[in-house]
């Protein structure tokens, strides 16, 4: 009998696996058990959410395979981490480490201006950010199972997760109503893969699935990502860094279950403390964006 | 004939597609009332934490183990494990299938793996001798059947795969994850 392992399929699957779920950045063991308590279908395991990313500057890298490990062993549901943009020995560490899905992140500072990871060599599978369907089908091109739309992470401004997701489905949306015969010149204007372009055109969605992040701060904020047309949301300092985590948590999940159901957004949304502080996207100097990292 | 698929978080829609292949209507049940009027139900893969913890805040529970009593329901991974008695740990379960799971059996993602399996009922059913191939991730195995239940598949170390107990039915693997719809058609034949 002939077993596979680390497969395309075997990679995707996993991805379908996590839709219409709740991904959650998570910085301790404690924090995992909270969010996995709350209904995550998978934790982020990181040093620093981004909103501290942000505070605290300086160089962001790869989190302590310690902290990893900790997280792994608190938690029964998938776990992720991030490695540097084109850093392949942190995500060969990571892999080393037995995570489930590796995010290269523009969240960290990159580590190649030019390159991303080939996530092909690799058996674990990969999560990349995007803002446009030309950048998510080159990562996909170089073997990511899994996109999300990177909003801009750790401000609590849903406003660029909302622009990045518009931006790709409506670039699909486009490109389901080009001819065959087009389909070459738009992979040249926006830099894709032709044979992804035109998969992609055929399936009428985008060849894997496709979250959201950066900016998820409420139920109303992840239901409204979901009504755009995203597989489900992943919420970094949106939870962690607000009043009542726990509570917060539970709340975003049920809106990503039920986020075409008015009044149960509404029971969700009563009483969850504090949300996160936030940082208007629009009033920020381009220089503290991180959404343009990546290639 | 109406098939439900439990669409609290997971591969849903992979088995709404599968479904509408077969030219099955397929409606998705995030709660109770969605139940009403339907033959059978999928509940497919995703967290089965995920998938207890918003069934029981939505009041789900008590309406799907009812609905199993007298109605064909297949659980696929994260399924397999909520429709079963015993996980030998502390979550919500429907507890319909007299198995005894293990979540994560076979370890994490890198150890997730696709094989072809010999099912007897599935080639008796459907008239194909082709093996099935199998798609498992981050799969749970069925460690042990009692009761009525019976052994449907097990991979060659002789870890038990899939399961059926009457209209009951349990897969560790991922039929929706692959073109092959034999194994959702096997499953409608058991919705009367």
């Amino acid at each position: 009998m002939e077993v596979k392992t680390g497969t395309w399929t075997e990679k995707k699957g996993l991805a379908q696996m996590l839709k219409g779920g709740v991904i959650m950045d998570v910085v301790t063991p404690e924090h995992a058990k909270i969010a996995e308590d709350a209904g995550a279908c998978a934790v982020m395991a990181l040093e620093r959410v981004p909103a501290d990313i942000r505070a605290t500057g300086g160089v962001a890298r790869m989190s302590d395979p310690e902290l990893i490990l900790k997280i792994m062993d608190t938690v029964s549901i998938p776990v992720m981490a991030k490695c540097r943009i084109g850093h392949f020995v942190e995500a060969q560490i990571l892999e080393a480490l037995g995570v489930d899905y590796i995010d290269e992140s523009e969240v960290l500072t990159p580590a190649d201006e030019a390159n991303h990871i080939l996530k092909h060599n690799f058996k674990v599978p990969f999560v990349c950010g995007c803002r446009n369907l030309g950048e998510a089908l080159r990562r996909v091109g170089e073997g990511a199972a899994m996109i999300r739309t990177k909003g801009e992470a750790g401000t609590g401004d849903v406003v660029e997760a909302v622009r990045h997701a518009r931006t790709v489905l409506g670039d699909i949306r486009k490109l389901t109503t080009m001819a065959d015969e087009e389909l070459m010149r738009y992979s040249k204007e926006i830099g894709a893969p032709y044979e992804l372009v035109k998969e992609t055109k055929e399936l009428g969605r985008m060849p894997v699935v496709n979250f959201a992040a950066g900016g998820v701060a409420t139920p109303a904020d992840a239901a409204l990502m979901m009504q755009l047309g995203v597989d489900g949301v992943f919420v970094g300092s949106g939870i962690f860094k607000s009043g009542d985590p726990a509570r917060r948590a539970a709340a975003i999940v049920k809106a990503v279950t039920h986020y075409q159901d008015a009044s149960i957004l509404a029971e969700v949304s009563r009483n969850l403390g504090e949300p996160m502080v936030g940082r208007n996207v629009s009033q920020m100097p381009e220089a503290e964006k991180i959404a343009g990292r990546g290639w | 004939m109406k098939i439900g698929v439990l669409a609290l978080q997971g591969d849903f829609a992979e088995h709404i597609a599968m479904l509408k292949r077969l030219n099955v209507e397929a409606f998705e049940v995030r709660l109770p009332e969605h139940l009403n009027g339907l033959d059978g139900l999928i509940i497919p893969g995703g967290e089965s934490t995920t998938i207890g913890k918003l069934a029981v805040a939505y009041n789900l529970m008590e309406p799907l183990k009812l609905f199993g009593q007298s109605h064909a329901i297949w659980g696929t991974c994260a399924g397999a494990i909520f429709i079963s008695k015993d996980i030998g740990r502390d979550q919500p379960l429907l507890e319909l299938m007299d198995i005894k799971v293990q979540r994560n059996a076979f370890g994490r993602q890198i150890d997730s793996f696709e094989t072809d399996l010999d099912i007897p009922e599935l080639k008796q059913a459907t008239g194909s001798d082709r093996p099935y191939h199998a798609v498992f991730i981050r799969a749970p195995i069925i460690e042990s059947v009692s009761g009525d239940a019976k052994i449907l598949a097990s991979v060659p170390d002789g870890r038990i795969v899939a399961a059926q107990q009457g209209h009951l039915l349990a897969t560790s693997f991922h039929p929706e994850l692959t073109d092959d719809t034999r194994f959702h058609e096997y499953f409608l034949t058991l919705v009367d």
